[in-house]
């Protein structure tokens, strides 16, 4: 077997963890500008987030007494290793769609699980009820929007009749982006508000609400170990939208004027997102699981039921 | 001027703690989150747990229920960081000085970095009071 660096390229520099890192924490910053100007503020600079991650870099790391070592310093890695391996594997597929990398859409779906599962580990590790809390509500909030989450992307599958990512986006390249249906349309809805549920942004931050319980799972968290977690926090904000435009707005394209198109279908999720956001209270947990496993499920059943149908 | 300084100064989070304050420097120490004086500009944020923060800020002359608290607090705090005494209270114990019930102001219990005083102080002079502080990091 030849050794090659080229997959450790594609998983620390290109697709992988610098570039979307450097993205993420640019999203950020668009998503901190955009609330203060939503709150009539002026807002941060742009390099904002990056003097923050070097801030909590250069900080002491402390580990509370009492709190499991491993488990607590370890969680944070394993989000970002799953955040990272996500990314790279949408670009690849995106960059190159005919390369025959087989990746699916199961794999990438367990691995955005990844860092809210580092979240709920890193938070019953900690010792600290508030983390315990956080930890907890991070569960029953993973337990509420997978199911939707997932119907509606298999909607999705049910139209091309395949897991395989190149699939999807030749699918769409060959007869049009997916939205152009009826039931993608509702299936994409579904996905949007799910993927408010999945960054735990308001009006499902429930996992650290800090007028409640200070800051969750991040409570008793310092340094190094809170600068990973706020960057696979500031990388997820990237990667959802990517993974839902790879889905169902026609994948990434990089061809002359595409790269424009590409850059504005971004940042329309982006801003939809973060308007969101601005513009709504917080639920109790309790609310988020009923709208989940309610109106949200039926929704994308509908969705699944009208793929069936052929529309 | 290396990375460490630049991160440092550019992203001050700051927690706040009243040790027995009549709550009227808190109210101007909020005053400096809203539109008006907007303190994300330079990056500052409020936390609401000790271990995120860089600068401690307390208010209010240290009652004796207080004051173990405060030392407390301090030690949790990851450093380098910053303390920052508010008030004519923080800094001197003000007209409490003479209680039974007042150990003293903040720095007998901890070491201060910066003294802001005023009866409240003004929120300029609270951001003025952060960014000199700062300048010892």
């Amino acid at each position: 077997m030849e050794f090659s660096l080229k997959p450790l390229l594609y998983f620390l520099v290109f697709p992988g963890f610098l570039f979307t890192a450097v993205v993420g924490l640019l999203s950020s910053w668009v998503d901190r500008k955009v609330s203060a100007k939503v709150q009539w503020r002026v807002g941060p600079p742009w390099y904002q987030n990056f003097a923050d991650i070097f801030k909590l870099l250069h900080k002491e790391i402390i580990v509370p007494q009492g709190s499991r070592f491993t488990g607590f310093l370890l969680a944070p890695i394993l989000g970002l290793a799953g955040a990272t391996l996500v990314s790279t594997i949408l670009w690849v597929i995106n960059l190159n769609p005919d390369s025959g990398f087989v990746g699916d859409l199961i794999v990438v779906l367990y691995l955005l699980t990844l860092p809210s599962l580092g979240v709920i580990i890193g938070g019953s590790a900690s010792r600290n009820p508030l983390g315990g809390v956080g930890a907890s509500r991070e569960m029953k909030l993973i337990l509420a929007y997978e199911l939707p989450f997932i119907i509606s992307i298999f909607t999705v599958v049910l139209k091309v009749g395949s897991i395989l990512f190149g699939d999807i986006i030749g699918y769409q390249q060959v007869s049009g982006i997916m939205l152009r249906s009826p039931s993608c349309i509702v299936a994409f809805l579904v996905a949007l508000i799910c993927s408010q549920a999945k960054l735990t942004l308001v009006p499902f931050d429930i996992p650290e609400a800090e007028q409640e319980i200070i800051a969750g799972p991040f409570t008793e968290y310092s340094g190094a170990p809170l600068a990973i977690f706020r960057l696979t926090r500031a990388m997820m904000l990237f990667i959802i939208p990517v993974f839902l435009i790879t889905l169902f707005w026609g994948g990434m394209n990089f061809h002359g004027w595409q790269i424009l198109a590409t850059c504005l279908k971004y940042l329309a999720i982006l801003v939809f997102i973060i308007l969101v956001k601005n513009t709504n209270p917080r639920l109790r947990i309790d609310q988020a699981i009923k709208f989940m496993w309610g109106p949200m499920t039926l929704l994308a059943i509908g969705g699944m039921v009208l793929a069936v149908v052929g529309l | 001027m290396g990375l460490k300084s630049w991160s440092l100064k550019r992203s001050p989070w700051i927690f706040h703690i009243s040790t027995g304050s009549c709550n009227n420097c808190d109210i101007e120490l909020l005053d400096c989150l809203t539109p008006k004086f907007d303190v994300e500009r330079f990056g500052i944020l409020l936390v609401g747990s000790i271990r995120h923060a860089d600068a401690l800020i307390v208010t209010g002359a240290v009652t004796r229920q207080a004051a173990p608290k405060l030392k407390y607090l301090w030690e949790q705090m990851p450093k380098p960081g910053l303390v920052i005494a508010l008030g004519a209270c923080g800094c001197s114990s003000g007209i409490f000085r003479d209680s039974y019930n007042i150990i003293g102001p903040v720095d007998r219990i901890i070491p201060v970095d910066v003294y802001v005083p005023g009866c409240p102080p003004k929120p300029e002079a609270i951001i003025s009071g952060i960014v000199k502080g700062l300048g010892k990091l």
